[in-house]
């Protein structure tokens, strides 16, 4: 609540030290404030009560022994100590990695692909809505449709594959391919809209530089390393922190397919947290471990910030 | 995700509010005038219809008080359940399981019956033997009326097993052993076919290329291994605790329980059972009606399935005999609780004792869906599902005969499944020996110190 508060008069204070007697400005600034306050106080209700106050219970919930049905008790750092030492914390986080690099890097080089191709081939409007259908759907339904065609026994992704005279795979049951398999599902249904993103970065660079390339005979290959790339790297470095925050918190394809399984290999974090909360009731142990993400999540949203520089445009 | 993470922060939010709302344990009672509506939960949609009966045949005698079913599927029942605990908007009424009823007992959710049962007098001799005693809880208050009860036997592909050369009497007389499997196993190699048609026993069977499965895999059991183990281990003289109900050490580190268990991923190894990571998806159930698997050892609450599938003609055969020579099957029995925090607890018992009564468990025995806890419902269903075309005597055989033992009951069962869950995997996969399953158990028993 006090950020947002403090933060809505400065412009005003700001112009009562360049113009115009203090009394009257300050009487404005003060409608002013009013006025901003109620556009902001259906947001700010719906993020004190829908995320503060969550969040700070949740860290509250934390350092207490809580089944839920009965009252927290508190133990401190208890939880926090059994984390480090639990086994399933750490290939949780193992498995998560591993996740979030295959649904990143393949994500973001088919996205590029396709946002190049938005932009230079398929220039109808029906082509580009047509790739972003996928994200329409909602991730439990694009989750049960791919369980269902990658089935071992009767999904039609098997039968092809027999068809064509290779084994069957068991991708969601088998412990190498549980995890690539979800991250293929989840590229499958993000991809669209990264491209959309792209795309409008693409739009932004202006056309008088693909000229100024051209005249200097530069190839395709140069041009689009030496200009296209630096800079999209804006639009990039937004897409990449809101998909690695993103994935890092990969939960409904898990929770409708493997479950976790085969024994531990798609045990992702927020998936152990849920199993930990809400299955197994022990609500400090989950909180600690949501605590951890969170804190894990903020260090690396930070650092892409910091270290790609994504507030900078290099065309000003 | 983001839906995911709303979720969570809605029911912290309702937790917040509602902090400090468990009530203390009190004793239902009938006295008091009825009326008013009764709010019942329950999971299996195949048992709708037969409790929506009830319900109205219950309206009928009390004009007075209505029962309102809510029917959802198991994955989101006991979620459902504890959020409505928490959130004071739970159901009056509730189908419990015994896997779940100790923790609440723990927590004070559910109002105990003793008082009820003295005083309308329901005679808890009528429920099948040992019924009853399964919702007396640590504290000997009894928390649930008996509704219905469940065994396991064998389904079998009668075509498949004519083909074979074996008949209904070879495999109602099948006899099983750790060491080497006994006819039981030569049963199930004789009824596995490769793609060239080659049958498990004979030179050249192709373990890589199975046509038809002798036996269907239902996944690794987890911590009970109803339908997956447990009616083997059972005939070794294997125990899952030291007592029960309420055990409080588990057995997973006995030799005779690692031995069936390796015996079983033995079966896997040569072909004669489906991988565990083939069974990740479509159902053991559905894959049998695929004529993918000859026996599939399954519940008798899945006879209505089973019997439902259109072109394939199935058969029952109870279990095996093992080394004990008798047949073993779980025992497994639902029954009706009441939620402490309900606002009628007068309706509410009258509608739990009504649900355990002839007059109910008659009707639900009419619609042939399971076996009533009444003993006399209990035949009457039997007579329902023969008057279907169903031979259901290879589940009542158990009961009548004594070879069964009960679900084992303890506190923490969640978090023993969470343990024994992904232990199990890693042994019928094929990844850790099934020593391994004494680490596991160690894990287990650290619960309860």
């Amino acid at each position: 609540m006090t950020t947002t508060s403090v933060g809505a008069p400065k412009p005003t204070r700001h112009t009562a030290d360049s113009e115009g007697p203090r009394r009257s400005v300050r009487r404005r600034s003060l409608g002013d404030l009013r006025v901003a306050l109620i556009f902001v106080a259906p947001a700010l209700l719906g993020f004190v009560l829908f995320y503060l106050v969550p969040t700070i219970r949740g860290i509250y919930l934390s350092f207490t022994d809580y089944s839920i049905l009965g009252n927290p008790i508190w133990v401190g750092v208890k939880n926090y100590v059994k984390i480090f030492q639990d086994k399933l914390f750490w290939n949780a986080m193992g498995v998560t990695l591993e996740y979030v690099l295959l649904n990143i890097a393949f994500q973001t080089v088919i996205a590029v692909g396709l946002a190049l191709l938005m932009y230079h081939v398929a220039k109808s409007t029906l082509i580009r809505g047509i790739l972003l259908m996928p994200y329409l759907v909602a991730n439990v339904i694009v989750a049960l449709l791919w369980f269902w065609m990658l089935d071992y026994q009767i999904g039609i992704v098997n039968q092809v594959l027999q068809w064509m005279g290779m084994p069957r795979v068991a991708f969601f049951g088998n412990e190498f391919w549980a995890i690539p398999t979800v991250a293929f599902v989840n590229v499958w249904r993000h991809m669209g809209y990264t491209a959309l993103l792209i795309f409008a970065g693409l739009q932004a660079i202006p056309g008088h530089l693909y000229e100024v390339a051209n005249l200097d005979g530069a190839s395709r290959w140069q041009t689009f390393w030496k200009i296209t790339m630096p800079l999209l790297r804006p639009v990039l470095l937004l897409v990449m922190v809101v998909t690695i925050t993103g994935s890092f918190q990969i939960f409904d394809t898990v929770a409708v397919t493997t479950q976790g399984g085969p024994i531990n290999a798609s045990r992702v974090i927020q998936y152990y947290i849920y199993e930990r909360a809400f299955s197994q009731q022990d609500f400090g142990y989950g909180s600690a471990l949501s605590v951890i993400l969170f804190v894990i999540l903020a260090v690396v949203a930070f650092l892409q910030m910091k270290f790609l520089r994504g507030n900078e445009n290099d065309l000003d | 995700m983001k839906k995911a993470l709303g979720a969570v922060a809605v029911a912290a939010a309702a937790a917040l509010a509602l902090s400090a709302c468990s009530s203390g344990s009190g004793q239902a009672s009938t006295t008091g005038d009825a009326k008013g509506e009764v709010s019942y939960w329950l999971w299996d949609a195949n048992q709708l219809p037969a409790y929506q009966q009830c319900a109205d045949d219950f309206h009928k005698a009390n004009p007075n008080v209505t029962v309102k079913i809510t029917q959802t599927g198991w994955n989101d029942y006991w979620t459902n359940l504890t959020n409505g605990f928490v959130a004071g908007n739970g159901p009056d009424v509730f189908t419990d399981h015994l896997s779940k009823y100790g923790d609440f007992v723990k927590n004070n959710q559910l109002l105990a019956l003793d008082d009820a049962v003295k005083g309308d007098n329901i005679d808890l001799n009528q429920y099948n033997k040992g019924l009853a005693d399964l919702w007396v809880g640590k504290d000997s208050k009894r928390y649930g009326l008996p509704k219905d009860w469940d065994t396991i036997s064998l389904f079998y592909n009668k075509e498949m097993i004519a083909k074979a050369g074996l008949s209904a009497d070879q495999m109602g007389s099948l006899a099983w052993n750790p060491q080497n499997g006994g006819s039981f196993e030569k049963a199930i190699a004789h009824l596995t076919v490769d793609k060239k048609g080659k049958r498990g026993d004979e030179p050249g069977f192709d373990k890589n290329n199975v046509a038809v499965y002798g036996l269907g895999l239902n996944g690794s059991g987890s911590a009970s291994g109803q339908t997956e183990w447990s009616w083997l281990t059972s005939t070794t003289g294997w125990t899952h605790t030291d007592k029960n109900p309420w055990g409080s050490h588990y057995n997973y580190d006995d030799q005779k329980f690692q031995d069936t268990i390796a015996w079983f991923h033995g079966l896997i190894d040569k072909g004669y059972t489906p991988k565990l990571e083939t069974t990740v998806g479509a159902s053991m159930a559905d894959t049998f009606a695929a004529g993918k698997a000859a026996i599939n050892a399954n519940g008798s609450w899945m006879i209505g399935q089973y019997f439902g599938y259109k072109g394939i003609d199935v058969g029952l055969a109870p279990t095996p005999t093992g080394p004990n020579g008798k047949r073993s099957s779980m025992y497994n029995g639902l029954a009706d609780s009441i939620n402490a925090a309900t606002k009628n607890p007068a309706e509410a018992t009258k509608w739990v004792e009504y649900l355990a009564s002839p007059a109910c468990q008659d009707v639900v025995a009419s619609k042939a869906v399971v076996f009533p806890a009444i003993s006399e419902a209990a035949d009457k269903a039997a007579a329902a599902f023969k008057a279907k075309g169903v031979d259901v005597s290879s589940f009542t055989q158990q009961v009548k005969d004594g070879t069964t033992f009960l679900f084992p009951i303890t506190e923490n069962a969640a978090k023993v499944d969470g343990i024994m869950k992904p232990a199990m995997d890693a042994v019928y996969s094929g990844k850790s020996p099934a020593s391994s399953l004494s680490d596991a158990n160690s894990q287990v028993n650290s619960l309860f110190q």
